[in-house]
C-alpha cells in the first residue's frame, strides 16, 4: 500500500496530493479488506459491542447503576419476586451493594472506551508533535526531546499517575483521568514515530520537495504527515489499548473515581468484596468479558493496521 | 548509542556539543558514557519524584496524621503540634533546597527513608522483603515465558513448519490480548474456587510463619502456580508475535539464500541463521520487560494477594504511606534504568556488528 501511495503524493507535491491520495486509497479498500481479515474481525467485534451498548442505552433504565438502588446479591434471572411482592427483572443480577449489573455494563463499557480514546488522542498528538520537532529540527531540540523520552521510558506511566493522583488528593473525573494518562504516555509513540520520520526525511520525494523550496512546515504537513497516517493510526490504536489498560489498572488499585461505573471500578469492587470467593460469578463475568472483547478487538485492529502501514509484515508465511 | 554520537557529530557545533565532545573525549569508553547516562536518568527521574508532591502544595505527613486522627476519633487540637514534630523528624520543616540535598544524598546512600504507617520500619526493609517475593516468582516466570514464547514464535515464523501448528498457536496469541490479572481472576475461579485444587490467595498459608522447611517450600510453590500460569499464558503471545515477525524478516535476507544454496540442513539454517539473527531484538525486549516486571505485576499480585511489591504498593496507597510509595517508584526506576544500562553494555557481546562500530 505504502508504495502505491507514496508515488502520487511525491509527484504532485502540493495541495493536489490529498485528493489523489484519497482516491488511490479508497478504490482497493474492499479488495484489501478480504486480504486483511484481522482488521475486519476486530472492527466488527468492537462496533458490534458498541451497537449492543447503544441498544441497551435506548431500551434499559440505566439509573440503577448507583449503589443501594436494587436488592443486593440477586443472581441473574429474568424475573425476581421481591420481598414486597413486586416482580422485577435483573437479567445480569445485582451486586452486594445493590447495583443493577446490566446498567453497569451498559454505562461502563463506553465510559472506559472514552477514557482510552481521550488518552490515546492526547498521547498521539503530543508524541507526533515531539517526534516531528525532534526528527525535523535535529540538533539541540532532538537532544532535549530524546533525553525527556529516555527518562520518561524509565518511569512507567502508571507510577507517575499514582504519584500525581496521591498528591492531588481528590478523585479525578473520567475525562481528567483520560487526559492524565495521555499526558504520561506520549513518550513511547514519540520515540517510534520519530524513527519513522527520520527514515522518511531521507527519502527522495522529501529531498526533492526541499530542493524545490517548500518550507519546513510545508514538507511536514504536505509530504510527511499524509504518508505517516497509516502508521499514526496504528500507534493510536495501540495507545488507546495501553491507556485502557492503565486506566483499569489505576482504578483496580483504588485510585479511580468511586462514583463512576467504569469497567475498572467494577473490577475494583469485585476485588474489594472478593466476589470470586462469594461465588458471585455474575458480578465479575460481564466486566471481564467486556474488557477481554475490547482488548482482543483492539489487538486485532492494531495488527491489521500494522500490516496496512508496514508492508514488510505482509504475510509471507 | 551510535545514533546519538552521529547525531552530535552531524549538528552544527554549539557550546553544549563542544562540552559534550570534551567530556566524551576524556571519558572515551562507551561503558563509562552509558553509566553516566544511567546516573543522569536516575537523577532526573528522582528529581521529578521529588518535585511532584511539592507542586500540589499538599503535605503528605499532615494528610496522613489527619486521616489517622479521623479513624481513631482522636481530638483535633494537638494535631498541628504533632504534625510539626513529625515534619521536623522527617526534615520537612527545612528550606526546599536543604530538603532536596538531603533527598539526593540519602538516595546516593540507597536510603529510602522511613515508613509513615509502620513508623519505626524503614522503607528499605519493607521494599526489600517484598522484592524477594516479586523477583522470585515474577522474574522466574518472565524468563520462562520469554523462552517458551520465543520458541513458539520462531517455529511459527518458519516456512517449513507443520501446518497444524498455526491452529494451536493462534488461540494462544489471542490470549496475550487479555490483561494478566483478568486471566488470573478466571484461573482463581476455575482452579481454586470451583475445583479447589489450589489455594485462593496469598504467598503461603495464613497460619504458617516463613521458614525453610520442606513443607513450607511446597506451600510456597503451590501458591505460586496460579499467578505463574496467569503471567505465562498472557505473555507467551507477546514474545511469539515479536519473534514471528523477526523470523519472517530474515526470510528474504541474502545470508538465508546463501545458507540454502550451500545445501545446509534445515535445522542448522533454522537455529544458526534464522533464530540467531531474529533473537537480537527479542533480547532487547526482555531487558526492558525485566525492568518493568514490578509495575506490570502490581495487579496480578493484588488479585492473588501475593505478598510482593505490588501488594505493598497497594497497601501503601490505601494507608497513604507516601514514603513507601516513593521508595517503590525509585526502586522501579532503578530497575528499568539498570536493565537498559546492562543491555547497552552486554549487547555488543551478542551482536558483533555493534562491537565493530563501538571500537
Amino acid at each position: 500500500m505504502t508504495e502505491q501511495v507514496q508515488a502520487p503524493v511525491g509527484e504532485s507535491m502540493g495541495a493536489g496530493g490529498w485528493s489523489q491520495f484519497n482516491e488511490e486509497r479508497f478504490i482497493p479498500i474492499k479488495k484489501y479488506a478480504l486480504r486483511n481479515p484481522s482488521l475486519i474481525v476486530g472492527g466488527v467485534m468492537l462496533f458490534g459491542m458498541l451497537f449492543l451498548v447503544g441498544i441497551g442505552h435506548l431500551v434499559w433504565d440505566t439509573e440503577q447503576f448507583r449503589p443501594l438502588s436494587t436488592p443486593t446479591r440477586l443472581a441473574p434471572t429474568l424475573s425476581h419476586e421481591l420481598r414486597d411482592g413486586t416482580i422485577a427483572a435483573y437479567p445480569f443480577g445485582t451486586d452486594t451493594q445493590g447495583r443493577d449489573l446490566l446498567a453497569i455494563a451498559i454505562l461502563g463499557t463506553p465510559l472506559t472506551l472514552r477514557i482510552g480514546l481521550i488518552a490515546g488522542v492526547v498521547a498521539i498528538t503530543l508524541g507526533t508533535v515531539a517526534a516531528f520537532m525532534a526528527a525535523y529540527y535535529r540538533g539541540v531540540v532532538d537532544g532535549a526531546i530524546r533525553s525527556v523520552v529516555d527518562v520518561g521510558l524509565a518511569m512507567p506511566a502508571l507510577l507517575i499517575l499514582i504519584l500525581v493522583r496521591i498528591n492531588i488528593g481528590r478523585e479525578l473525573s473520567t475525562d481528567e483521568l483520560g487526559i492524565a494518562i495521555g499526558l504520561t504516555s506520549w513518550v513511547f509513540p514519540a520515540r517510534t514515530i520519530r524513527s519513522q520520520v527520520l527514515v522518511m526525511r531521507e527519502q527522495a520525494y522529501v529531498e526533492l520537495s526541499r530542493l524545490s523550496g517548500t518550507s519546513g512546515m510545508g514538507i511536514i504537513f504536505k509530504e510527511m504527515l499524509p504518508n505517516l497516517i497509516p502508521y499514526i493510526t496504528a500507534s493510536l490504536v495501540g495507545s488507546v489499548a495501553g491507556a485502557i489498560l492503565a486506566s483499569i489498572g489505576l482504578e483496580a488499585i483504588g485510585l479511580g473515581n468511586l462514583s463512576d461505573p467504569t469497567l475498572g471500578m467494577t473490577i475494583y469492587w469485585n476485588i474489594q468484596f472478593s466476589s470470586i470467593t462469594l461465588g458471585m460469578w455474575w458480578w465479575w463475568l460481564p466486566p471481564l468479558a467486556a474488557i477481554v472483547i475490547v482488548f482482543i478487538s483492539l489487538f486485532l485492529i492494531s495488527s491489521g493496521l500494522d500490516e496496512w502501514s508496514n508492508p514488510r509484515l505482509r504475510k509471507r508465511v | 548509542m551510535t545514533e546519538q554520537t552521529q547525531a552530535v557529530e552531524n549538528s552544527s557545533p554549539s557550546i553544549g556539543v563542544s562540552i559534550f565532545r570534551i567530556i566524551s573525549g576524556v571519558l572515551g569508553h562507551f561503558v563509562v558514557k552509558r553509566f553516566l547516562f544511567f546516573l543522569f536518568v536516575v537523577w532526573l527521574a528522582s528529581t521529578v519524584i521529588f518535585i511532584i508532591p511539592r507542586l500540589s502544595g499538599q503535605d503528605p505527613v499532615k494528610e496522613k496524621l489527619l486521616l489517622e486522627a479521623q479513624r481513631g476519633g482522636a481530638m483535633q487540637t494537638g494535631l498541628d503540634a504533632m504534625a510539626k514534630s513529625y515534619q521536623k523528624r522527617f526534615g520537612l520543616d527545612q528550606p526546599m533546597w536543604v530538603q532536596y540535598t538531603n533527598f539526593v544524598t540519602d538516595l546516593a546512600k540507597l536510603n529510602l527513608g522511613v515508613s509513615i504507617a509502620f513508623f519505626p520500619r524503614t522503607v528499605n526493609d519493607i521494599v526489600f522483603e517484598s522484592l524477594m517475593w516479586t523477583l522470585g516468582l515474577m522474574g522466574t516466570v518472565t524468563i520462562l515465558a520469554f523462552i517458551l514464547g520465543t520458541l513458539a514464535g520462531a517455529i511459527l515464523g518458519w516456512p517449513r513448519k507443520p501446518g497444524w501448528l498455526q491452529y494451536v498457536f493462534m488461540p494462544l496469541l489471542t490470549l496475550s490480548a487479555i490483561p494478566q490479572y483478568l486471566l488470573g481472576m478466571i484461573l482463581i475461579f476455575a482452579f481454586a474456587f470451583k475445583l479447589g485444587w489450589l489455594p485462593l490467595f496469598g504467598g503461603y498459608a495464613p497460619a504458617t510463619m516463613p521458614n525453610l522447611s520442606f513443607s513450607f517450600i511446597v506451600e510456597v510453590l503451590r501458591h505460586a502456580i496460579l499467578p505463574a500460569f496467569a503471567i505465562i499464558f498472557s505473555s507467551i503471545g507477546f514474545w511469539a508475535i515479536g519473534m514471528r515477525g523477526m523470523m519472517i524478516n530474515t526470510q528474504g535476507e541474502d545470508y538465508m539464500i546463501q545458507a540454502d544454496a550451500k545445501g545446509l540442513k534445515g535445522s542448522r539454517i533454522f537455529m544458526r541463521y534464522a533464530v540467531r539473527n531474529a533473537l537480537l531484538p527479542q533480547v532487547t525486549g526482555l531487558a526492558l520487560v525485566m525492568g518493568t516486571i514490578i509495575t506490570g505485576q502490581v495487579l496480578v499480585e493484588r488479585v492473588f494477594s501475593y505478598p510482593g511489591v505490588g501488594d505493598i504498593l497497594f497497601q501503601a496507597i490505601r494507608l497513604s504511606d507516601f514514603f513507601v510509595i516513593r521508595g517503590i517508584v525509585i526502586v522501579i526506576v532503578l530497575g528499568i534504568a539498570g536493565a537498559t544500562f546492562l543491555l547497552d553494555v552486554l549487547y555488543p557481546l551478542l551482536d558483533p556488528r555493534i562491537r565493530v562500530r563501538n571500537s
